[in-house]
């Protein structure tokens, strides 16, 4: 059984309001086909969930600086000004956790874990409307799961059964991502057969991998020219 | 903010100093990010990317770029022999953790107490917290690079922040275009005074009370 599917059938996913976890740190790492097929598509309303709001024409950086998401759990936005621009004037709902943290809630939620505790941003906004617990005498905060309806990561290598392979500092928080989605999609550079993976290099087992798309190429050089 | 190169590069090459043979060090972006330029040869450290790398090298020749490694801010870099790479958790999990020996970092503001500001200018910037929270209160040592004083000539360095913090009694240095110093429990130690400089400008400008103890200046 082979898990790629087209990108109309993987997009077929989203749709508008939907709570969409995606892969990737400042651009590098984002899913670019998957994330034109959004726009293109039309979907409106998405509330995101991913590390940073990257370039404004860059990766999902477009999808924010189009208007199509109406809230962003994340951790920056610096390199996005429309995102500020957008929060500002009350157009986008901007949650911000530290980043680390951020990863951990993802894994929490992939995990099956009621959350995470955390002595990180404690005395700072972070902690405002968050459980307090004392743990052999130190205090944490209850950091909450995240999941999402659909999640999308970007791959250097899928095989057909959807165990994934990512790229040098592309990979960033793609594994972590893959394993919160009720729906994950991969966006893959290369599709091979099941078997010409090495089991010791496949970074997320495919258990995690509903449908595999096959790339058009990535669009994040831009960042630096 | 506001400072020429040159004197970003002066900053940077004083902090360069602070880093030893063998540690592992995180360069957040701005000035901090040129400290790897003034490194000596004796000197191999590994650079930790919170993007998921550890052993970071210099940037790529123009036209050698590799769009899938870049370093947190975006901007291609190179590895060194011993790199590995790995994925946020794993790259947050190392700070959380405790491995990473420096983190240099920019500010807004820094407190007599160690207290650092430099994520938000509520109704002006707002770029975000990124990484910069589990850097500032998790690295064994913290150096904070920025001016002085502010666009308006006003201290940066206070007895208490007045920007929301970034964390707190986090900072151990702070190096600026005029001085250096160190933040102990009885406060703000001035150790190294930058030329033109004197110790009466840097008193002048500094919104904290300085015990002076000049041991001999570092920077060149």
């Amino acid at each position: 059984m082979t898990k790629v599917a087209s990108l109309e059938k993987a997009l077929s996913f989203i749709t508008d309001e939907c709570v969409l976890m995606y892969g990737g740190f400042g651009g590098v790492g984002n899913p670019p086909t998957i994330i034109n097929g959004i726009l293109e598509k039309g979907v409106k309303d998405l509330i995101l969930i991913g590390n940073d709001a990257g370039f404004p024409e860059i990766g999902i950086g477009k999808i924010v600086s189009r208007e199509r998401a109406k809230k962003l759990i994340t951790t920056h936005i610096g390199s996005n000004p429309i995102a500020g621009k957008l929060m500002v004037e009350g157009k986008l709902e901007v949650e911000f956790c530290p980043q680390g943290i951020l990863a951990e809630r993802i894994r929490a939620g992939g995990a099956g874990l009621g959350g995470i505790l955390s002595d990180i941003g404690i005395g700072s906004v972070i902690e405002k409307g968050k459980q307090k617990v004392l743990v052999g005498g130190r205090e944490f905060l209850i950091e909450t799961p995240l999941q999402a309806d659909v999640a999308i990561v970007h791959a250097k290598k899928a095989d057909t059964y959807g165990n994934l392979i990512y790229d040098k500092s592309a990979r960033n928080t793609n594994p972590i991502v893959a394993t919160a989605g009720k729906i994950t999609i991969a966006e893959a550079e290369e599709i091979v057969e099941v078997g010409e993976l090495d089991p010791e290099s496949i970074i997320t087992p495919g258990i995690y991998v509903d449908f595999i798309v096959q790339s058009k190429g990535v669009d994040w050089k831009w960042a630096w020219e | 903010m506001g400072m020429g190169v040159d004197i970003r590069n002066h900053i940077a090459r004083r902090a360069a100093k602070e880093i030893k043979d063998g540690m592992i060090v995180n360069l957040g972006i701005g000035i901090p990010s040129l400290v790897s330029n003034y490194l000596t040869p004796d000197i191999r450290v590994m650079f930790h990317s919170e993007n998921g790398i550890l052993g970071m090298g210099e940037s790529p020749e123009k036209g050698e770029e590799d769009a899938m490694l870049c370093n947190a801010g975006g901007f291609p870099v190179t590895i060194l022999p011993g790199a590995s790479y790995f994925d946020s958790s794993t790259a947050f999990g190392m700070i959380r953790g405790g491995h990473l020996d420096i983190t240099i970092l920019g500010g807004l503001e820094v407190s007599e107490k160690g207290d650092l500001a430099n994520w938000v200018i509520p109704g002006k910037r707002v770029p975000g917290i990124g990484g910069g929270m589990e850097l500032a209160e998790k690295a064994k040592k913290v150096i904070v690079l920025m001016s002085h004083v502010n666009k308006n000539g006003e201290p940066k360095i206070l007895k208490e922040c007045t920007l929301p913090l970034t964390a707190k009694n986090c900072v151990d240095l702070i190096i600026t275009d005029m001085a250096v110093m160190e933040v102990t429990e009885s406060g703000l130690i001035l150790k190294e005074v930058m030329e033109p400089y004197t110790v009466e400008d840097v008193v002048k400008s500094t919104g904290a009370p300085l015990t002076i103890r000049m041991e001999g200046n570092e920077f060149d």
